[in-house]
């Protein structure tokens, strides 16, 4: 243990512990900007700059370990005066326009900047404006208000292992784009956002799209559905100011009412169905001899992945059509044939915990009459919470209403899909009993569950241990890819999520998404599995009364036609 | 005699492109010697030297080789040669005189420290040194000065030339280590110190070229003997490159505790066009400005306390009357906007700050305002940088406001006077 001294109080820490970390021992709180928690530290903005007593300048809390006896001060005049001027000089180079900033109330300099005082710059604005990179249908990059942290880089560089971003030129003309100058849509970006979730400002953000939502609702001619993916419940809590993330889904699908929506569905009646669709298809290809292992479809940032840096795996992905995209051309065929209307007067909005989705959306061929998209527009979960801001919803006093029929009848199984390994915990429930003939005795696959990088288990089908593996992340992604292609992969089964965490932590989450958010929304969306009346998605009644009614059985000639896609190479 | 001719000993009296020269004047002699030595003797030899990195930071050279001998596996050893600071050209001479003193200096670290590896980072400018070295390592291969099994001992030591690409940065140590790497030239966070995790992640010891080229002249009279020569603060010799409006520019050796005034004066010969000296310039564009009143001060680290500074690299640049400070410190600032590497907020968005508010002092428009706001810059980089650039880089605005105060106050004087400011 080490003794050190902080603004006078005593703490003893853990060698190599962070000044930054022993003050927080002490409740005492460093201002941050740069740092972020699961992230490197690259101390680059220097605000949290602590004074030391016989040390030369003043030195960074978040990368100067403490020593034996140091006497820190966090707050001294000079201290206060650095980072006050640290400040002025990052906000002389802002495009700081706070009132119509996506960001305003939510970033991080513009809260740094108020709680430091700074009511007027000594500091002339030197900004000088770039072209915004709106070029893509999932993210924007407003470069005129990034304050150069250095956070999106590192995410990107090694939590996704993707170098989309990094640090261009030097000095005052140091910038954070992709190389060349090129937009993020010339480059192998597979939109997954993660850059958009850590930014402390509003230079990576989702492209908003709640303005057209919002026309389409009071468009009397249009009939407004929107679909809720599993990870949104488990987070939205968060946006509106809940301590917890979880919402219970009768006060989300009346809230959701509440802006005017015809129909609330639920995302997870497709995961049900994909369930079903991607274990047929699993079980049919290793009775066949089919391409193993198989790879899951549901995550767009990983099929971006693989289309752009991977076709040799193209075979191994399955073949189903993501949940949301099931629903898009469910409801613009099924259900509007059974309701008698129009395709092109149903308007169906997602409301995903993703920017890639939005970008799935607007594939030419998630389209069932080739003009209309299946899925017409994508909200983000901040996206949604924008939008319940802006109606000033009353959560505490709003009434429960239940999802609408008949997609709105789910199971636990489906839930899981919003966490890391959630989609194989489903599968697995499903395809051993369909393969098994008997009873699961235990529906939990621990195996498969938390957050480390990549999971593995095993599984008796018919009588043959099976192995299966799960990743979040496109670093871990890389490595089961990278074995498959070498030939050397042990498993029948893979599934891969390119967020940490799996949809929980995607990249249109609320803010602060850390591993300890994480794991909050993971243990949350148990909760939700384990208080379903079905945990099993072939055991939902919904599901089996569809494909009686319409699909016939999974993988049938229609459920191909409708559920199912192909892949491009776009290497 | 002023100067001591140590590490300039054999300049102008050898080829430098011939190794025989060399070697018929005492040359790779204590590499023979060394190879006889247990490691540890040699690295005790030289932290009884007391000598210090002759780059700038003055850090004890034995005290770090120490620390490197300590860790294991894979090292390296770099040779500083990215010689970027304005008024300095040591390196350069160093290099071009007598390179195999170089090459010798990195023997001898490597050989006690365990180091298999070495890399010479040349500043991109220095087209003839660069030909230089590579020449020098060639012969020097040739005669198993480097390579495997050096003089039949199992010691085995071979060095590549790397050449910089115009960054000043990349003479601090990490941004040369990320550039030695293939990266941009960037510093990175501290600790862990080069000698724990350096190029490649492996163990690296780097120094500059001049601190090598002692390293066969300590052990030639050991670490004691050269312990005596110099100050009570500084030992050794200095190379001091002097520069400006004096007489005799150059390259000069001479002891610590020399004072300016004497190199000045006696070997420069005195300020030139009978110009009267307003000031001088210590280390380069990242150093001291002083007064005359001040020239009977040492050269060496102790004196430029009172600065909160380091020596520097031993330049001296001379500044007559007819210069305006503020055109001076312009100067030197645009230098550090166009050499920040951009990584940390205070040097990337404080220079350009600090260019704006110098340029108002140039112009006549400057107001008190100004003046603190100056001030309070650039201490805030002086202090929250987190590389030597922008630690060192207010320096000559700092000294200044102490020294030349009366210079600040009659420009703002006179830009209100010349009704350039409102109000």
């Amino acid at each position: 243990m080490v003794n050190v001294i902080i603004n006078g109080r005593d703490v003893a820490v853990e060698e190599n512990t962070s000044i930054l970390e022993a003050a927080q021992k002490l409740n005492i709180n460093v201002p941050t900007l740069c740092h972020y928690p699961d992230l490197h530290i690259n101390s680059e903005c220097r605000i949290c700059v602590v004074e030391i007593e016989g040390y030369r300048g003043l030195k960074t809390s978040c990368s100067t370990p403490v020593r034996e006896g140091m006497n820190i001060k966090t707050n001294s005049p000079k201290v206060l005066n650095a980072r006050k001027t640290i400040t002025e000089l990052i906000l002389s180079n802002h495009d700081a326009k706070c009132t119509s900033c996506v960001r305003n109330m939510s970033c991080e300099l513009q809260s740094l900047a108020n709680n430091l005082g700074i009511d007027e710059n000594r500091f002339e604005n030197v900004l000088h404006k770039v072209e915004i990179d709106d070029h893509n249908p999932s993210l924007v990059r407003n470069a005129n208000r990034c304050i150069k942290c250095g956070r999106c880089v590192d995410i990107c560089k090694s939590v996704q292992s993707m170098h989309v971003l990094d640090s261009m030129g030097r000095g005052h003309d140091m910038e954070i784009r992709p190389a060349f100058g090129k937009y993020l849509s010339d480059e192998f970006c597979t939109f997954c956002g993660q850059c958009a979730n850590v930014c402390p400002v509003g230079a990576i953000v989702e492209k908003d799209n709640t303005d057209v939502v919002w026309q389409k609702l009071h468009d009397p001619n249009v009939h407004v559905m929107v679909q809720i993916a599993p990870a949104v419940r488990v987070s939205i809590g968060e946006e509106i100011g809940l301590s917890t993330g979880l919402i219970s889904n009768g006060k989300l699908v009346s809230a959701m009412k509440h802006l005017g929506f015809n129909n609330v569905y639920d995302t997870n009646f497709t995961a049900d169905l994909t369930i079903l669709e991607e274990g047929t298809e699993l079980i049919s290809r290793i009775k066949n001899g089919g391409v193993l292992p198989l790879m899951t479809s549901c995550c767009p940032g990983w099929i971006n992945l693989a289309e752009q840096e991977y076709p040799e795996v193209l075979p191994n992905i399955s073949s189903c059509k993501s949940p949301q995209q099931m629903f898009g051309t469910l409801a613009k065929t099924y259900f509007a044939n059974k309701t008698g209307r129009d395709p092109k007067d149903i308007y169906v909005v997602s409301v995903m915990p993703c920017t890639a989705k939005k970008y799935e959306a607007a594939r030419d061929e998630m389209s069932a009459d080739g003009k209309h998209p299946d899925v017409d527009i994508v909200l983000t979960t901040r996206e949604l919470g924008k939008m319940f801001r802006q109606m000033g919803i009353d959560f505490d006093h709003i009434q429960d209403v239940e999802f609408d029929n008949p997609f709105g009848i789910t199971t636990g199984a489906a839930a899981l899909f919003g966490a890391t390994g959630g989609v194989t915990e489903a599968a697995l429930r499903t395809v051993y009993e369909v393969v098994n003939n008997e009873p699961l005795d235990n529906l939990d696959f621990h195996d498969v569950r938390g957050l480390e990088g990549i999971k593995e288990a095993d599984v008796n089908l018919g009588g043959t241990m099976v192995k299966v593996a799960v990743s979040h992340s496109l670093s871990n992604a890389r490595t089961l890819i990278e074995e498959v292609i070498a030939g050397k992969s042990p498993y029948a089964f893979i599934e891969i999520m390119a967020c940490p965490g799996g949809c929980i932590g995607g990249g249109g989450q609320p803010y602060g998404t850390t591993n300890d958010v994480r794991l909050e929304r993971i243990a949350s969306t148990y909760t939700i599995d384990g208080a379903m009346v079905y945990r099993k998605s072939h055991e939902n009644p919904a599901i089996k009364a569809l494909y009686k009614e319409y699909l016939k059985e999974p993988n049938s000639k229609r459920a191909h036609q409708l559920l199912h896609t192909e892949y491009f190479s776009r290497n | 005699m002023i100067q001591r001719k140590e590490l300039t000993q054999r300049f102008g009296i050898i080829d430098p492109l011939s190794i025989t020269d060399y070697l018929k004047n005492q040359g790779y002699q204590m590499l023979h010697q060394v190879l006889e030595m247990k490691p540890e003797d040699i690295i005790e030899e030289i932290t009884l030297s007391k000598i210090t990195g002759r780059g700038g930071a003055n850090f004890p050279t034995g005290k770090k080789m120490k620390g490197f001998a300590s860790e294991t596996g894979q090292k390296y050893v770099i040779c500083n040669a990215d010689e970027g600071e304005p008024g300095n050209f040591k390196d350069r001479y160093l290099m071009e005189n007598d390179p195999h003193q170089v090459i010798e200096g990195m023997l001898i670290s490597a050989y006690a420290t365990g180091a298999t590896k070495g890399f010479i980072y040349i500043r991109g400018e220095y087209q003839k040194s660069i030909r230089i070295m590579k020449h020098t390592i060639e012969e020097a291969k040739k005669l198993n000065f480097l390579g495997t099994d050096i003089f039949g001992t199992d010691f085995c030591f071979d060095i590549e030339i790397r050449r910089g690409a115009g960054a000043y940065v990349c003479g601090e140590e990490f941004a040369l280590i990320e550039s030695i790497e293939g990266k941009p030239g960037r510093t990175r966070v501290k600790p862990p110190y080069p000698s724990e995790v350096g190029v490649f992640g492996r163990p690296t010891l780097i120094n500059n070229v001049e601190t090598f080229c002692n390293l066969p002249f300590i052990l030639k009279i050991g670490g004691a003997e050269y312990n005596k020569i110099g100050s009570s603060f500084a030992t050794g010799t200095k190379l001091i490159s002097l520069s400006g409006s004096v007489k005799n520019k150059g390259l000069y050796e001479v002891p610590f505790g020399t004072t300016i005034r004497k190199v000045i004066e006696k070997l420069g010969n005195g300020v030139k066009d009978n110009k009267t000296l307003k000031m001088v310039q210590l280390g380069g564009a990242c150093g001291v400005i002083i007064p005359p009143r001040l020239l009977d001060m040492d050269i060496d680290n102790e004196a430029f306390e009172i600065f909160d500074t380091k020596m520097g690299a031993g330049a001296i640049i001379v500044i007559d009357d007819s210069k305006d400070l503020f055109d001076i410190i312009l100067r030197n600032m645009e230098f550090f906007q166009h050499e920040s590497c951009g990584k940390c907020t205070p040097c990337r968005e404080g220079h350009i700050q600090i260019v704006n508010l110098i340029k108002k002092f140039v112009n006549y428009e400057a107001t008190i305002k100004d003046y603190q706001s100056l001030e309070s810059l650039a201490k805030v980089i002086h202090e929250t940088t987190l590389c030597g650039l922008g630690q060192a880089s207010p320096t000559s605005i700092l000294s200044t406001m102490e020294y030349f105060k009366a210079d600040y106050t009659n420009r703002i004087k006179e830009s209100y006077e010349r009704g350039n400011i409102s109000g």
